[in-house]
């Protein structure tokens, strides 16, 4: 019987001839990433066990990211514990204030993101690194702490939802609406345990940044991970990045598939994810113009905080200024996309257009810091949770979008269709 | 063991309302549990007592990997959580920190809040000693209840050499 390439990948990590879904494997893992929050807990267990040791430091890579610049005392106090950890064990790829990125979008940007690879991180949203036929997956903080010590983690075979992806996208739609209809479609726990692995015609024409938004977004769907075959789409963006030596690993055409999902791209319109769950999708053209005013329009995170993002949100807020009575925060998603944004006038464009330019962190997108909302105040995000409380106070409310939506809803001061401005 | 139900009939009771990350500042398990579900319910820490039991419906624990969330729980004083489904990162994390979950469909139907319940986890069976019904579950996999009876990941890991 064949394999997916989930399976495939999780067989050669364990050693093993092949896999099947539900049994239980113990694979190697090539990279480790940890940052500000979750690693340190990590850090205190190793220690109060007597396991301090870190099992191949070059497969760790530590970027701080969320609670960046410190927010607080508390928070400086962990970032302390995770530098003063770094330095003790000789960690190489250390990304502090100032060079660092929000984890996820700027592992790939390092070129430490290979095809086929095994890749775990102590943050849910590690399923991102899926869009380059590498098998990556959130855990928690003793996962993390076991990574770090053996090198190796336990990992239940998930079954595979094969996403068949068809037809070329409408102008001004883009790959968030891709991601939030399919979430629609099957629900918060529709590939609960499950890869959500993506195919189809769609995708040779979706670069490796709108690939990213929506395996990024794989686990609001409840899934272990999305994944997508790397294509010539894929090689020149690691050939880009000087990666070289990796091994593409496919899906057999006989794997098994619990079952099939199909979109045809070309009917999407800009999708909204009303409060408080990102299944809760509407098409733009179902909300009226002005039911929904915003106080705040916030542009950045792993799931839409890359170049292409900022440009697209760019080229709509270009000679424009948001309404009265609106903050819009742009946060570039990387120190990388922070200098590129600049050397391409796109941070003069937001700042004449009246948005907060910051530098890079998760910052509000958890309800950190950096744009934390009060009671009743309204958000449209292109982040990629809404739940209660997500950014902010409990009564406040998200509503997740796509740049481009985001930026038009800024302008106009309430919930709009990009495509009207 | 035998403990107070607090039920809520909900799904996908997410790890933000568990524990918000407002909190993640620190990791001490007890100042965690004070804020335990203070966003789904501001009476929660002032009603649950040590040995109690949290029910709920499909998707529990879903959204941010943050363990946390089971810190949070167990600093409050909860045993064990019950519920129609757990999220996968959830369900990892209670497994590897040691920490009770039961898959039992409709529990959150069946249990009503405030019932006085008794969970055999050998047996597979939570019982409701005030309505006196009682619910099956399939125990943990083997491989769960070996981590867990090592008292958690790591010490499974350590045992091993």
């Amino acid at each position: 019987m064949g394999m997916t390439i989930t399976e495939k990948i999780l067989a050669a990590h364990a050693g093993v001839d092949s896999v099947e879904p539900g049994e239980i494997v113990d694979a190697k893992l090539d990279v480790i990433m940890c940052h500000d929050v979750t690693t340190p807990p990590a850090i205190d267990m190793l220690e109060k066990n007597g396991m301090d040791s870190v099992s191949d430091p070059d497969r760790i890579v530590v970027i701080p990211d969320h609670f960046v610049p410190n927010k607080d005392i508390a928070s400086a106090q962990l970032n302390l514990r995770l530098r003063k950890w770094v330095k003790k064990h000789g960690i190489k790829k250390f990304y502090d204030v100032g060079r660092n990125g929000v984890c996820h979008v700027m592992l790939p940007e390092k070129g430490l993101v290979k095809p086929g690879e095994t890749i775990i991180c102590a943050d849910s949203h590690t399923c991102t690194h899926g869009a380059f036929g590498a098998f990556a997956t959130g855990v928690g903080s003793t996962d993390l702490a076991a990574a770090i010590y053996s090198g190796r983690l336990w990992f239940k075979v998930p079954s595979s939802i094969r996403v068949e992806l068809s037809g070329e996208l409408p102008e001004g739609v883009c790959s968030k609406d891709i991601v939030l209809e399919l979430i629609r479609m099957i629900g918060v726990d529709g590939a609960l345990y499950e890869v959500l692995e993506l195919t189809g015609d769609t995708l040779p024409g979706l670069s490796m940044s709108a690939r990213m938004t929506i395996t990024n977004m794989a686990i609001e769907a409840g899934a272990k991970t999305g994944i997508i075959e790397p294509d010539s789409v894929t090689e020149e963006y690691l050939k880009a990045r000087g990666v070289e030596d990796y091994e593409v690993v496919r899906s057999d055409a006989d794997a098994q598939y619990s079952r099939t999902i199909s979109i045809d791209v070309s009917c999407l319109e800009p999708m909204v994810a009303f409060p408080h769950l990102p299944s809760n999708g509407r098409s733009v053209t179902e909300i009226d113009e002005g039911e929904v005013e915003i106080d705040q329009a916030y542009l950045g995170s792993c799931t839409n905080g890359r170049i292409e993002d900022l440009r697209i949100a760019a080229s709509i807020l270009k000679g424009k200024k948001i309404a009265p009575g609106v903050r819009m925060l742009v946060v570039p998603g990387s120190t990388e996309v922070w200098k590129q944004a600049m050397s391409e006038g796109l941070l003069a464009i937001f700042a004449d257009a009246e948005c907060a330019v910051s530098s890079t962190t998760c910052g509000a997108c958890l309800g950190g810091h950096m744009g934390i909302l009060g009671e009743g105040e309204k958000c449209i995000s292109t982040t990629n949770r809404n739940f209660t409380g997500r950014m902010g106070h409990p009564k406040s409310e998200v509503y997740l979008a796509g740049p481009a939506t985001v930026a038009a809803s800024a302008v106009r001061g309430f919930i709009t269709d990009p495509r009207r401005i | 063991m035998r403990g107070k139900a607090h039920v809520y009939r909900r799904n996908d009771i997410n790890t933000d309302e568990i524990i918000p990350a407002r909190y993640m500042v620190k990791f001490d398990e007890r100042e965690m549990g004070k804020h335990c579900l203070e966003d789904l319910d501001t009476d929660f820490t002032a009603k649950v007592t040590e040995g109690d039991f949290v029910v709920a419906g499909h998707n529990f624990g879903c959204g941010s990997s943050r363990e946390h969330a089971v810190w949070a729980l167990r600093g409050a004083g909860v045993k064990a959580v019950i519920a129609s489904s757990f999220a996968r990162i959830f369900m990892r994390n209670a497994i590897n920190g040691g920490f009770l979950v039961i898959e039992a469909p409709n529990a959150d139907e069946i249990i009503k809040d405030g019932d006085e319940i008794e969970i055999d986890p050998m047996a597979g069976e939570v019982r409701d000693l005030t309505n006196g019904k009682t619910i099956s579950f399939q125990p943990m996999p083997g491989f769960a209840m070996e981590i867990i009876e090592s008292g958690g990941l790591l010490q499974y890991l350590k045992n091993k050499g």
